[in-house]
């Protein structure tokens, strides 16, 4: 059922990528044009840096799946998470939160292991410890109302702090920002996830789980496409996003 | 602990000791007022820590709209996501006074400093009417007639069809008493020339105008946040390395992600680190520079100019933009005024020089009209960051006792302060007493 499930999303992925590839329209070229009054080349010096500079040899299909992405939130993802605020209350929407923030706890436990951070081990473990059973299932979050703090680690971050670079920038289809490194390290965290919530839930439990995952973290996304005020949006998010988990790797 | 409970720690005692002036119209002495941040570039940057922020309601039905102004306008498709215009309205029950609030340089209608004005506004019974700047990207592309922004007029007369097309479209939904108006930063320039132009063509005939933290000269104050970016140290090549630094620093106190909103990326890089003037005046210059440069090319691509853009190119949903990107970030806005604003305008207004030109987009331009029309009042602050040593003097001397000037709060740092917002408020007289 589960792959069925799987299986679906995929091709639907497929077929919406499709439906709008009707194959790029053809880019006009600066050099046929007129020089604008600060033309590139006399504003920046030929050794410049970017200064929002990041690796994106695949920007043109980065650019495609960025828009694909827009229009998925826009007429699905967004009204699909509206349709859960306004059904499920606001205590009940916390609740489901935390049910998946005490998953990518338990992640975070063993990534930091893997990382050999004792400290992140421990408050991790305990977060998990706490949650699962004063919390009931992780839905109450007693670990934050008792000040154990809350590190984060995926294992893209593992494979950060191993020496693994970033890799090519990547916008992944409707998950969005990412790179090669931190893409294949959604792969592991995702396994143990579903492999965890097959255990520990009953199968029906474990499906709506997989239903409810993508809504409950988009709710709790702020960011909207293509309404951010910059006619530079793609720039910005891929250099924040970049400079941001540069820092996670940091820490 | 961070910086911010620090502060809020030391100015508390402080803050209970202090009479807290209410009479209107007034130049308030550092004695009298509470707002904690002395420093202009910090209180600029921080804007009003939490201890000493007006109670506002948690939320408030604050629902997002779209509107189509130039129906047969065709967006250049690398824009095809702005053919609509977004603003924003907060609407009571019955009977009540409206407000059109306009937000600063490169903001929107659903901003923080626009969320937290329309919380006030609609707290005390009024309807909210809530858009984006003429500077904000989407309002370019689907509200500017020109394209071309920063002329006083002119953009007043966009802001003013976007006022009456949005009424047109409110007006069988609700039941309106009054209209008001207000803006800050450049959203306060433009309420200014907004007023002026109502009372010729008489649309709404505001009842109250609020200026808040406006410019006087336009020209001069964004040379002022032009150069604010020379303090980058090695300039604007080193914009990234000094990012990195700052961001660096910054790590150990970083633990939840931060937004590319601007406004919460630079509080939070300063409650983690001891800035120095000339760092924070840095970060507010790259601030300016990203929305500046963001809006240049917005305008280029809308008029088709040929400024950074060659003219006559078209882009689509797919071209790579990182070039234009890194051009705008190197360019001032002063450029822009000399290279394309002042060219593309100079054929419509043959008789003036540039130096004319530019010094007309100055509310010394209209000042005959803010010294006699009584509705409108200004709070402004003695040490904003925005504004030339002296040119705080303009508005005591223009508006008289319709002119509250504020010791500190940099630029717009204490529009959340509660003693700022009860007055804001509170400038709309009657209207503003339904609590």
């Amino acid at each position: 059922m589960k792959l069925i499930l799987c299986n679906t999303a995929v091709v639907l992925l497929l077929l919406s990528l499709g439906a709008c590839s009707s194959g790029p329209p053809p880019q006009q070229q600066a050099a046929d044009f007129p020089e604008p009054v600060f033309a590139a080349k006399r504003i920046l010096p030929p050794d410049h840096a970017d200064l929002t500079a990041v690796y994106d040899p695949w920007t043109g299909l980065n650019k495609r799946i960025y828009n694909f992405n827009y229009h998925f939130n826009k007429a699905i993802f967004l009204p699909v998470v509206r349709g859960y605020e306004a059904v499920v209350p606001s205590a009940g929407r916390t609740g489901v939160k935390n049910f998946f923030n005490n998953f990518e706890d338990l992640l975070t436990m063993l990534n930091s292991a893997l990382q050999l951070k004792p400290n992140k081990v421990a408050s991790s473990g305990s977060r998990v410890i706490v949650n699962s059973t004063v919390g009931v299932f992780g839905l109450f979050d007693v670990a934050t109302a008792m000040n154990i703090s809350r590190p984060m680690e995926d294992f893209g971050q593992t494979l950060g702090h191993w020496g693994v670079g970033q890799g090519p920038y990547l916008v992944l289809p409707l998950i969005g920002p990412s790179n090669l490194r931190d893409a294949l390290g959604k792969l592991p965290d995702t396994y143990v996830q579903i492999t965890v919530q097959d255990k520990v839930l009953s199968q029906p439990v474990s499906l709506s789980a997989m239903l409810l995952y993508p809504i409950d973290s988009r709710a709790n996304t702020a960011f909207r496409y293509y309404q951010n005020g910059s006619a530079f949006e793609y720039q910005m998010v891929r250099w924040l996003y970049s400079t941001k988990r540069e820092l996670d790797v940091k820490q | 602990m961070t910086i911010r409970k620090i502060l809020q720690q030391c100015f508390i005692g402080l803050f209970a000791t202090l009479f807290v002036s209410a009479t209107f119209g007034a130049i308030i002495s550092k004695e009298d007022y509470g707002y904690p941040i002395t420093d202009r570039f910090a209180a600029t940057v921080v804007g009003t820590p939490d201890g000493f922020q007006a109670a506002l309601p948690e939320s408030i039905p604050f629902e997002g709209r779209s509107i189509t102004i130039f129906p047969e306008r065709v967006t250049p498709d690398v824009f095809f996501y702005g053919s609509k215009l977004l603003y924003s309205v907060a609407l009571q029950d019955s009977k009540a006074p409206l407000i059109f609030l306009i937000a600063g340089t490169g903001a929107s209608h659903n901003g923080s400093k626009n969320v937290n004005m329309a919380k006030a506004f609609y707290q005390a019974g009024f309807h909210v009417v809530s858009v984006s700047s003429p500077t904000y990207n989407n309002f370019v592309i689907a509200a500017s007639k020109t394209g071309v922004v920063g002329h006083a007029e002119r953009d007043a007369e966009d802001i003013y069809r976007v006022f009456e097309m949005i009424w047109a479209e409110l007006k069988n939904e609700i039941d309106v008493s009054s209209f008001n108006l207000t803006g800050y930063s450049l959203g306060g320039f433009n309420a200014a020339y907004v007023s002026k132009l109502d009372d010729e063509r008489k649309s709404f005939i505001f009842d109250r105008v609020l200026l808040i933290n406006p410019p006087v000269s336009l020209y001069n104050s964004i040379s002022l946040l032009d150069r604010m970016t020379q303090n980058i140290p090695g300039g604007i090549n080193n914009f990234n390395e000094f990012v990195d630094k700052l961001i660096n620093a910054y790590t150990n106190t970083y633990n939840e992600g931060f937004d590319a909103g601007g406004g919460d990326f630079l509080y939070k890089v300063y409650q983690s680190l001891n800035l120095k003037d000339e760092e924070l005046a840095a970060l507010i210059g790259i601030s300016f520079r990203i929305s500046s440069g963001s809006l240049v090319f917005t305008s280029d691509v809308m008029a088709d100019y040929g400024y950074i853009k060659p003219k006559g190119m078209e882009l689509n949903r797919y071209s790579v933009l990182d070039v234009y990107n890194e051009v705008s970030l190197r360019l001032g806005f002063t450029d822009y005024y000399h290279e394309f604003f002042y060219p593309y305008y100079r054929a419509d207004y043959p008789n003036e020089s540039r130096d004319e030109f530019i010094s007309a987009i100055s509310l010394r331009s209209i000042e005959d009209y803010l010294r006699k029309t009584k509705k409108i009042t200004v709070m402004h602050n003695a040490d904003d960051v925005i504004l030339e040593p002296g040119e705080i003097d303009f508005f005591p001397e223009v508006f008289g006792d319709r002119a509250t000037i504020y010791p500190y709060g940099g630029h717009c740092g204490n529009m959340n302060y509660r003693d700022n917002v009860a007055r804001m408020v509170a400038s709309f007289g009657k209207a503003g007493g339904q609590q």
